[in-house]
């Protein structure tokens, strides 16, 4: 019996019914512009700032400190172009980063290389967390911003950010940190991390799609991207999107409040998977088992290719990701499992399955009876694996 | 999903000629497991005649359904007129594939020129290389060989 198992919330996650509620009432009810004069908007601006104050509250920041953005890559973009830009007023051009960000950040930094900043990425290790004693070695008087992810989208590893953030701290060095993945799935606090500035975006929490929040601390530098206007103190033009500002309040609110229980019960749910799939033989779990995300599990499997994977996953009511080439576009696999250490031939066997609260005992049961079958269909018809079992190759798993 | 036509999808659910032949009068072998997709196709010939094709793939659904397609396409047809499958008619025959996945349907018109080399070579049969047009530049497109 095929049984419909969403497993792919690191991709975007089903909104929750407060969070729908609170999107079509506002847009219903508090339709006026927060730049308004008039009643109408006035009531809109108040609705806007309580939303700011109560996200403000969640992450340890102040409302000041809070701004709205369009998503989680907008506001990776705004914080590490605002800090280039004044590292660069300063003579100051070297960013360091790591291998294992988000494209947001990756693709942000290649355009600054381009400009001319020196940019570092530094390595991860097999367990695909960052070491604080490399960053040391790659801080110099020319550092302008350093940008570590607290949680990666692929792998699910936790870096070690309140360390990176006490560094960056004693160095003076902008730090700003990729929360997307981390925000309503672990303890977030602004003031814990140290961080000067910090990514989070809606819909990995139950929000909508399209709006995200830029905390930039009181004091450093952001500079807006988009001109037209006075909103969010003239650091991004733009008529503020209040429905989806104020649902991604209530689901912020919601997952942020149910944090203890829910990481508890998602932590289980993951062990048991990881558990049930480490039974597949030449496979292996990728990143570090104990300091990751309480929902990611992310395997390779030798021996076969990602995406005909998630193509039959699918088929038996499975949604999943994979960091294979072929689901990407492109020829390369993920740059996360190739920063592990995980090479080509067996990068593209990956599969991810990133669960949340939604996700029950009876969909993990189906998952772990379903996907070695289907691993097991794609090896019998591959001849990689045929040599694997023949010993005409070696198996690296 | 929409990512493929019904065809492409029917193929890739349902691949015909899968496995391998135990006593092969050809087999060829194309593309690597670290471009993600190896291609491998064995032959059975009788007077001249492809009597019987079987494949072994590890890729992307494009790749099993482009292999599948071509088998298909060329089980029970000369030598001569299996040489002329192009990777255009393979991708025709599968109602068009999305253009970052062209590349699998020229592994298949590959892997079938492939197995009938090496059934030339293997049987001592002179042949000019010029039969085989898809052989000749490798597998320039996926880049970088190791």
């Amino acid at each position: 019996m095929i049984m419909n198992v969403y497993a792919d919330n690191a991709a975007t996650t089903k909104m929750r019914d407060s969070a729908v509620k609170a999107y079509a009432e506002t847009a219903q009810m508090i339709y006026g512009n927060p730049s308004s004069l008039h009643s109408a908007g006035q009531e809109a601006k108040s609705l806007l700032e309580e939303c700011r104050a109560s996200i403000a509250s969640l992450l340890g920041a102040q409302p000041k400190e809070i701004l709205f953005t369009s998503g989680g890559s907008e506001a990776d973009n705004q914080a590490i172009l605002s800090a280039a830009r004044l590292g660069k007023l300063r003579g100051k051009t070297k960013i360091v980063s790591t291998a294992i960000e988000h494209h947001a950040v990756l693709h942000t930094l290649k355009k600054l290389q381009k400009e001319g900043f020196e940019v570092v990425l530094l390595p991860v290790g097999t367990d695909g967390i960052v070491k604080v004693k490399d960053l040391e070695e790659a801080l110099d008087e020319n550092v302008c911003l350093v940008s570590v992810m607290l949680a990666n989208n692929e792998i699910g590893t936790i870096q070690p950010v309140e360390e990176i953030g006490k560094l960056c701290r004693e160095k003076k060095v902008l730090f700003h940190t990729d929360a997307v993945q981390a925000v309503g799935h672990m303890e977030v606090n602004v003031g814990k991390i140290g961080c000067d500035y910090l990514a989070l975006s809606a819909h990995k929490f139950g929000g909508p799609k399209g709006i995200g929040v830029l905390y930039a601390r009181q004091g450093s530098p952001v500079y807006s991207l988009i001109e037209g206007g006075a909103q969010e103190r003239g650091k991004r033009a733009g008529t503020e999107d209040l429905p989806a500002i104020r649902a991604m309040t209530v689901a912020m609110q919601e997952a942020v409040g149910s944090l203890p229980e829910t990481m508890k019960k998602v932590t289980a749910l993951r062990d048991k998977l990881i558990a049930g799939l480490e039974k597949i033989p030449h496979g292996a779990l990728n990143g570090d088992r104990v300091k990751r995300l309480a929902g990611n599990v992310s395997f390779c499997f030798e021996g076969i290719e990602g995406e005909s994977l998630l193509l039959l996953l699918d088929d038996k009511g499975i949604s999943a990701s994979s960091g294979s080439a072929c689901t990407s576009g492109s020829l390369d696999p993920s740059h996360v499992l190739l920063a592990i250490g995980r090479v080509h031939d067996v990068a593209h066997g990956s599969l991810r399955l990133t669960i949340n609260e939604n996700n029950t005992e009876e969909e993990i049961d189906y998952l772990i009876g379903e996907v070695p079958k289907v691993v097991q269909y794609l090896r019998d018809m591959s001849p990689v694996w045929r040599d694997l079992q023949e010993g005409k190759r070696q198996y690296i798993l | 999903m929409s990512l493929y036509s019904e065809k492409v999808m029917d193929h890739f659910r349902h691949p015909r000629n899968v496995g391998v032949i135990e006593d092969p009068d050809g087999v060829g072998e194309v593309g690597n497991a670290k471009c993600g997709d190896i291609m491998k196709m064995y032959i059975k010939v009788e007077n001249g005649i492809l009597t019987d094709v079987k494949f072994e793939t590890f890729g992307c659904g494009s790749a099993i359904a482009s292999s599948s397609m071509a088998t298909e396409m060329i089980k029970g047809k000369p030598i001569k007129e299996a040489l002329l499958l192009t990777n255009k008619a393979v991708t025709e025959a599968l109602d068009g594939l999305p253009a970052h996945k062209l590349h699998c349907s020229v592994l298949a018109e590959e892997a079938v020129q492939a197995a009938v080399r090496d059934y030339y070579v293997k049987h001592n049969i002179p042949y000019d290389e010029k039969d085989f047009p898809a052989l000749d530049h490798g597998h320039d497109e996926h880049g970088d060989e190791s």
